[in-house]
């Protein structure tokens, strides 16, 4: 590192906490960026990363902690005030207009004037000399969409480096850019930390973690993990600080009485070559009755992706599905629940709740859905079904008439598990079923997945919480890269070993 | 909390509406609340009232159920003039009744399943989608009447329009008739369930299983049905199809009838009584005025201002108002509350 000792560090954040709606996105986190350093800031999604980064940059107000910049103590209200403190954002979806020249793009909001005119002269020679130091030789008087998203991307971390100078945030950057595309920025990205710019960048790809950044922190459930410099960090290490706890973590009980669930007769369910270009590679996937499938991997890995391929929501372009030995088409979440399928989603605000339906009419949707609009569930009926889930699942507050979008988390997490166990199905896929939850619902919703297995439902239980993977599951496959490469069972079945099988070292059985 | 009290208040703000407008009224007009009986048929205002609400009383059902699924349907208007036209021609080229009527029903379903076309399977917003029919849709009536105001003299079509049976006049009968039929079906069944879930979130309730499409297709369906026996009263009423002004800007005084009646544009939870309420307040002011003596030039100018009023009290930012100084004064209940809701 090149900072001289006794000098202040660029950024500095102490015992940052923040919560929303009373759940802790952050908890007592410190966060420290030295100039002239790229420093990656990683973790799940839900780890708190983007809070963080909006914490620091305006966007939101934290609730307790202190940031420094330069040793000064600062406190950004807003987007504007972060920028002209020093502290620049380029965003994923890169935050430009379009329909607007590169010039104007660069200059838009502070555009120097002459005679109370725009002076277009002096932006377009500055736009040059600007994009220059980049290494870009482009029409700045072209507009901004007839470029490709990488220069866009180059265009705004020049604008913003101009704007602010000293500390730059990047949310996944290479998300959309191929391998040469990459080596330009990373070459742009050396270039600012020669000249001193402090650099936080978001990213999931680790090889680019290695090849570009000097440090990295780790956030897990909100919380800081550790903050390590990358040149003394093993892949190993690092996968092991995102995911799970420390490599010598103990085998739970239930994995020491392994082989029986091999013997628990023929797969029901079988999924064989199934995979879709884009999407997931073609894997094979056989599911007993009262089996617990775990999907490990890291965000980006194809977990979600393998989900929808199971229920219909993306169409497998190869393979077949087979239950009890008979081939079923699953081209649509209709055909997966018709052959009792059920699927809880990752995001459950968007893609699960009907924010402003009752507690039980999201209770009743999948089954009125699968009766049909001519059979309605009579309100008796509706009312029974709600509060013996209520009961049950412990939902509260205990309120069926209550508009789903006012219960935490947590309970509406139950509510859409309720909304699948009414139906009965024979497989439940959960993608990330205790993202965002308190510590009792986590235990509550373990707990109710143990119980449904030993009735005899098959459960596919997506996560990234490794110690709940190996609680639960009987089976893990692991993705890396969009491909399923190991399968552990037995004695395998272990963080370390699912840690090991995502960074391609361990000794795994192919899948 | 019963059924009828919850009813009742979600009711309460359109029923208050409608007693003041009816009450102001009255002041200024005497006589205004006076019903009468001659020639064994029932006049005077109140009954005006009910019979001239009828086409947007009928397009009201129709559109608050396009809204729920957070669509809206402009084309209506001129689905009245096109269904018209067709009911017209018909009637003057001497089909008997009950084809006139089938047929410019079917006609309507059929406008309908267009615009479902247009926006479920096509995945056009509904403003653009339904616009195409609302521009289109005049120009295909001209089409059917040869541009020209078909008239047409027969006495049992036109008694749709201007007809009495046991003394109260049929367009009451035709849009309550209606009006209770789409509610039956769509409350006795699980359609208006499923529409709610798929206004709400489209994409969460696809995942559970609703059939998104075929309850669009059915919204906008029964939005062209309506307009079709809207059309034929219409043009039963002025004894011939004006392919130009039947129906004209009607699809706003709906989607103003929903809006009044306390249906969000965003989709979701509806209410076709609330609505029809609301269809009722539009037509009270219309007549209203009229009877009140004001010149016809403040008539737009006053609906404006009593809609701007109405709508106030239903906005958001006063239910803040009003949430906030009721919360300020039982605060520790509601904090208690917040406290329970995040276990």
């Amino acid at each position: 590192m090149k900072t001289l000792s006794g000098q202040h560090a660029l950024l500095e954040a102490r015992g940052i906490g923040k919560s929303f709606f009373g759940i802790p996105a952050l908890d007592e986190v410190d966060f420290t960026l030295q100039g002239g350093e790229i420093h990656a800031l990683l973790g799940e999604n839900g780890a708190g990363k983007s809070t963080l980064i909006k914490i620091l940059t305006g966007v939101y107000r934290r609730d307790r902690g202190t940031i420094y910049l330069e040793g000064n103590e600062i406190s950004p209200d807003d987007v504007a005030s972060a920028q002209a403190l020093g502290i620049g954002t380029v965003y994923q979806e890169v935050n430009l207009l379009e329909n607007l020249t590169v010039a104007e793009n660069l200059f838009l909001g502070r555009q120097p004037r002459r005679f109370g005119m725009i002076d277009r002269r002096t932006i377009r020679d500055r736009s040059k000399t600007l994009l220059e130091r980049y290494g870009l030789d482009i029409d700045v008087d072209a507009l901004l969409s007839s470029f490709s998203v990488a220069i866009r991307q180059i265009i705004a971390i020049a604008r913003a480096v101009d704007l602010s100078g000293k500390v730059l945030v990047l949310d996944e950057p290479t998300a959309s850019l191929d391998a040469h595309e990459v080596k330009g920025l990373f070459t742009v990205l050396r270039q600012l930390r020669e000249d001193g710019v402090g650099i936080v960048i978001i990213t999931h790809f680790l090889d680019q973690v290695y090849e570009i950044a000097d440090r990295v922190t780790v956030l897990r459930n909100g919380r800081l993990v550790g903050s390590r410099t990358i040149s003394e960090l093993p892949r190993l290490d690092l996968i092991s600080m995102m995911l799970g706890r420390e490599l010598q973590h103990i085998t739970r009980d239930h994995q020491a009485e392994p082989e029986t669930i091999d013997d628990r007769g023929a797969p029901s369910i079988q999924f064989q070559n199934y995979g879709k270009k884009g999407s997931v590679a073609p894997f094979d996937l056989d599911i007993r009755p009262g089996e617990v499938v775990g999907i490990a991997g890291l965000l980006g890995s194809g977990r979600s992706e393998t989900a929808f391929l199971l229920f219909g929501i993306d169409r497998a372009d190869s393979g077949t599905a087979t239950i009890d030995g008979e081939q079923v088409a699953i081209t649509s979440p209709e055909a997966a629940i018709a052959n009792r399928f059920g699927f809880c989603p990752e995001e459950r605000k968007t893609d699960g709740i009907v924010g402003d339906l009752s507690v039980a009419d999201n209770i009743a949707l999948a089954l009125q859905a699968q009766r049909g609009w001519m059979r309605p569930i009579s309100s008796s009926h509706k009312r029974e079904l709600a509060d013996s889930f209520i009961k049950s699942l412990d939902i509260r507050p205990a309120d069926r008439e209550r508009p789903i979008k006012f219960l935490s988390g947590g309970n509406q997490q139950k509510a859409i598990l309720a909304r699948w166990l009414v139906t009965e199905p024979r497989l439940l896929i959960l993608d990330e079923p205790t993202r965002g939850i308190d510590i009792g619902a986590h235990a509550e919703i373990l707990k109710m997945i143990e119980k449904l297995c030993s009735q005899g439902m098959s459960l596919v239980v997506i996560s990234s919480e490794l110690e709940e993977l190996t609680a639960v599951a009987h089976r893990v496959i692991v993705l890396s890269d969009r491909r399923h490469v190991a399968e552990l069972s037995g004695r395998h079945l272990t963080t370390d070993g699912i840690i090991r099988a995502i960074a391609g070292t361990g000794e795994t059985e192919a899948a | 909390m019963n059924w009828f009290t919850r009813r009742l208040r979600r009711l309460a703000p359109q029923l208050a509406a409608l007693a003041i407008i009816l009450g102001v009224i009255s002041l200024v007009a005497p006589g205004f609340l006076t019903v009468s009986v001659q020639n064994g048929r029932l006049y005077g205002s109140l009954i005006d009232i009910l019979v001239r609400a009828a086409p947007v009383a009928l397009l009201t059902v129709g559109m608050t159920l396009v809204i729920a699924t957070r669509g809206i349907d402009l084309s209506i208007g001129a689905v009245i003039a096109i269904c018209g036209a067709v009911a017209a021609t018909l009637i003057s080229d001497g089909y008997p009744l009950p084809v006139v009527i089938a047929v410019s029903l079917g006609v309507g379903i059929a406008c309908g399943l267009w615009n479902g076309v247009l926006v479920a399977v096509l995945d056009i917003q509904p403003i653009i989608a339904t616009l195409i029919l609302m521009v289109a849709g005049r120009g295909i009536a001209q089409l059917i009447t040869e541009g020209v105001i078909l008239t047409f003299n027969d006495d049992t079509f036109s008694a749709l329009g201007s007809g009495a049976l046991a003394g109260i006049p049929i367009p009451i009968y035709l849009w309550v008739g209606t009006a209770l039929a789409i509610g039956l079906l769509i409350r006795r069944t699980a359609l208006g369930f499923l529409i709610e879930a798929t206004g709400i979130n489209r994409r969460a309730a696809s995942l559970a299983g609703v059939r998104a499409r075929f309850l669009l297709f059915s919204a906008y369906a029964i939005s062209g049905l309506c307009a079709a026996i809207a059309g034929m009263i219409v043009t039963a009423d002025i004894r011939g199809a004006d392919a130009n002004n039947a129906g004209l800007w009607l699809e706003l005084d709906a989607i103003l009838a929903v809006v009044v009646g306390g249906t969000s544009l965003n989709g979701g939870r509806f209410s076709i009584t609330a609505s029809l309420i609301g269809a009722l307040i539009i037509q009270s002011i219309n007549t209203g005025i009229l009877v009140s003596g004001f010149p016809p030039e403040f008539n737009l100018i006053i609906k404006a201002g009593i809609i701007i009023v109405v709508l106030t009290l239903q906005s958001p930012a006063i239910a803040t108002v009003f949430g906030f100084i009721k919360a300020t004064r039982r605060g520790d209940k509601l904090n208690h509350g917040a406290k329970e809701a995040t276990r």
